[in-house]
């Protein structure tokens, strides 16, 4: 045993270290620090840059733009980019679509999208919750009847993050309702200016306007838009679920909120805002909040030991989800509550991001707004519920 | 970065694991509980001849130069089969003073001895009327004689394996500050008192009056026994939470065989959600407390800083685990959960004593907090 890193791996967090701060853009990462909201230009501008040095996306396959890279790299990196306060890619491109593409998609599809979705010149949006199902996904209606060359789609998907940016959703549509609910469902690609499709914006509790609802009314979408087998969806859909182990549990996102987190409790209690007691009070909920982060984080590096040096750590791995989103959320309320009244205001657009380089301005207004932000995080992608469900089943066989 | 045993640490755990498999069933920890000593002999004689006794010595010393990697695990090992045995006491706790203050003559015959498994110490520290953990805070008194030697007087509880030990390591307080001395049980003025600690394991009461000893059985420096005390507690902290990791491994094993089995309202009852997710949190807690527990292992060769934290960050959040794991054990199980005749109940307890060793969950979170936390200048 050995917690030390390589030589190697010394080197290469080295050469990303430094690539990060020749090309991280300073307003990028000024909102970053401040947890101001990023717009499409700004992730697109970042997934650019990235994808000019070839790391938009490491953890595809080599012939389709990814890096050879050893579980322990692709740790680094993703520890790297948070620490640096770069924005992640968009998910929906680099961890869902993507993956799907190089493991099931045709030629012709890979040729048609695959760089596309690297640069982000297509912005992908997923098409999976509905009204009806949400955790119980297979329970989806949405429906798609085959007439000819194309599928012809009627119903609706909800809480599709940043639709109204798409060009392009990825969609589970039900084309078969006869069988068992996991039959019949097929994995379709739809070009979002196709007619038909009307979008309605979900105000959420941050004040964004990132969710909406997405209806559709007999919508053509040709029939090579079509992932693998017709039916077969739902298996390419298990397929985005715990393919990727290295940086489930977001360490290095911890890391920084943790070291904003201590850096707050340092010029709060110079500038006399937290008395002494409510210091010592602080210091022992961080000295916590630090102990998970740590307990965490080895979790995290004995699953990416496994997957480097073999070894199942299945049930290790199995846990990151739940308590890594369990810890992110515990910080961003550390700081909503050390806001206190003075960030009940809301923030002022993009004013609030101009600030310092230590402290920035829009902490204060953002603290709470990016709490409620991040409750999302133990809901999507299989709530933790869901994700406790699924180990029970298959690591406790319950 | 690599978190795999190697070859030889692979082949110690597999020689302790079955051992404790083959050798030391529930029926044989009971038996063993219920003799004289509190613990097995002829264990403590086969724990020897398995060269367990030799693994934390130095190899100058007669030992096998093991570290912090070997000892987590046979104590995981240990604690799974709840060994009794004074492992602990002697190789680690005793055995460690020795070892870190102990002067050449002092080691020799006594190492030697205690790795043919001949040679039974205890710890002496732990006072009636003290602070919850303290290195410095003793009223047992320590008092240089004329013309040369010392004299203690003092009273000290908890002491495990107290009755059995042949040998006594015993912290008092001394002009230059807290020291330690070798003091043998057969001394004239050492009363030992048997007491039974709720989880099994042997302990005593022991009085030191008018104690008199020569300068040869000052264990080290007199005035440097906090500093060898906390590197000792250190180890300890590193062996015990391997040992809860080993306990909680099992009783979470078993718990989750009850739940696949017990059967109400015509289900087995590992079927309702609600015990489901009781299961995956309990779970998650033994997974954190085993990277914790693994940190502690290997913290032990760092500077005094980094490793002082580690291991105080390790006992805390295994401790909070052990709470969650043995309450939560007991629960699912229900009444058979609170009986003598079952195991779990045993694991609950012992895990219970394990927090309260060597500074709980509570004073390590709040020591970590007054160092400035867990990643100071890392």
């Amino acid at each position: 045993m050995d917690l030390n890193f390589t030589e190697d791996d010394l080197r290469f967090r080295d050469e990303v270290r430094g690539f990060l701060q020749d090309t991280l853009p300073d307003h990028l990462r000024q909102k970053m620090i401040a947890r101001a909201h990023l717009g499409k230009a700004d992730i697109v501008e970042w997934q650019r840059i990235l994808n000019a040095r070839g790391w938009a996306v490491p953890h595809w396959p080599v012939d389709y733009g990814g890096q050879s890279w050893t579980p322990t790299q692709r740790y680094i990196f993703q520890e790297e980019m948070a620490l640096a306060h770069a924005p992640e890619g968009s998910p929906f491109n680099v961890n869902m679509i993507g993956p799907i593409l190089c493991r099931f998609g045709t030629e012709d599809q890979k040729a048609r999208f695959l760089a596309a979705t690297a640069n982000i010149d297509i912005w992908w949006c997923q098409g999976f919750s509905e009204p009806g199902a949400g955790s119980d996904l297979a329970g989806l209606k949405c429906s798609a009847v085959r007439e000819g060359d194309v599928y012809v789609i009627n119903g609706q998907k909800i809480w599709t993050t940043q639709a109204q940016h798409a060009d392009w959703m990825f969609a589970l549509v039900r084309t078969d309702a006869t069988g068992r609910k996991q039959q019949g469902i097929t994995f379709l690609l739809l070009d979002m200016t196709t007619p038909g499709i009307t979008i309605r914006p979900i105000p959420s509790i941050d004040g964004v306007s990132d969710l909406n609802e997405v209806f559709f009314d007999d919508v053509r979408v040709p029939v090579e838009n079509c992932i693998g087998e017709e039916g077969k969806g739902w298996d390419y859909a298990k397929h985005l679920l715990g393919n990727e182990r290295s940086g489930i549990a977001r360490i290095g996102l911890s890391k920084e909120r943790l070291k904003q987190l201590r850096h707050l409790e340092r010029t709060m209690a110079a500038d006399g805002r937290l008395d002494s007691g409510e210091q010592a009070r602080l210091a022992r909920r961080l000295a916590e909040v630090e102990v998970e982060l740590r307990a965490l984080e080895l979790t995290q590096l004995r699953v990416v030991s496994a997957d480097a040096h073999g070894g199942g750590a299945n049930s290790a791995a199995s846990i990151l989800k739940v308590r890594g989103t369990e810890l992110q959320q515990r910080m961003t309320e550390l700081v909503a509550e050390l806001a206190g009244p003075a960030g009940l205001a809301l923030p002022v657009h993009d004013d609030a991001i101009e600030g310092g380089h230590e402290e920035p301005a829009g902490w204060l207004a953002n603290a709470a707004p990016y709490y409620f932000t991040m409750r999302k995080v133990s809901i999507f992608g299989g709530s933790n519920e869901i994700q406790k469900n699924i180990i029970a089943k298959t690591i406790l066989r319950l | 970065m690599d978190f795999n045993l190697n070859d030889e640490q692979r082949l110690l755990s597999d020689t302790i694991n079955r051992f404790v498999t083959d050798r030391y069933d529930f029926e044989h920890r009971l038996a063993a509980m219920a003799q004289p000593d509190g613990f097995s002999r002829s264990t403590w004689e086969e724990l020897a001849e398995l060269g367990l006794l030799a693994l934390p010595f130095a190899e100058e010393d007669g030992g096998f130069g093991g570290g912090g990697l070997e000892t987590m695990i046979v104590m995981e090992a240990c604690g799974k089969g709840l060994l009794l045995e004074p492992f602990l006491a002697t190789a680690i706790l005793a055995g460690g003073a020795l070892r870190l203050a102990g002067s050449d003559p002092q080691k020799s015959q006594r190492i030697e001895e205690i790795i043919s498994g001949a040679h039974i110490m205890a710890l002496a520290h732990h006072e009636p009327d003290g602070p919850r953990h303290t290195l410095t805070r003793l009223t047992t008194q320590a008092l240089p004689v004329e013309g040369g030697g010392w004299r203690i007087d003092g009273r000290k509880t908890a002491v495990i394996a107290g009755a059995a030990a042949d040998e006594l390591v015993v912290s008092a307080l001394a002009p230059q500050g807290p020291s330690l001395f070798l003091v043998d049980a057969a001394n004239p003025g050492v009363t030992v008192v048997r007491r039974h600690g709720y989880d099994g394991v042997a302990l005593a009461d022991i009085a030191f009056d008018d104690v008199r000893l020569d300068e040869a059985h000052c264990l080290g420096v007199a005035g440097e026994g906090a500093q060898t005390l906390r590197t000792v507690f250190e180890h300890a902290n590193a062996a015990v939470c391997a040992e809860a990791v080993g306990i909680m491994s099992d009783i979470l094993d078993t718990t989750i065989e009850f739940l696949r089995t017990r059967t109400q309202f015509g289900v087995p009852i590992g079927s309702f959600q609600a015990l489901q997710h009781r299961a995956v949190d309990m779970l998650m807690e033994l997974e954190m407390a085993r990277s914790m527990a693994m940190l502690a292992a290997m913290s032990l060769e760092l500077d005094a800083e980094p490793r002082a934290r580690n291991i105080a960050a390790a006992k805390a959040r295994v401790g909070s685990a052990a709470r969650m794991l043995g309450q939560q054990a007991v629960q699912l199980h229900g009444a058979i959960g609170l009986t003598m005749e079952y195991k779990v109940g045993h694991g609950f307890k012992r895990l219970t004593a394990i927090d309260a060793l060597f500074g709980d969950a509570d004073h390590h979170l709040d020591a970590l907090a007054q160092a400035g936390g867990l990643l100071a200048n890392a």
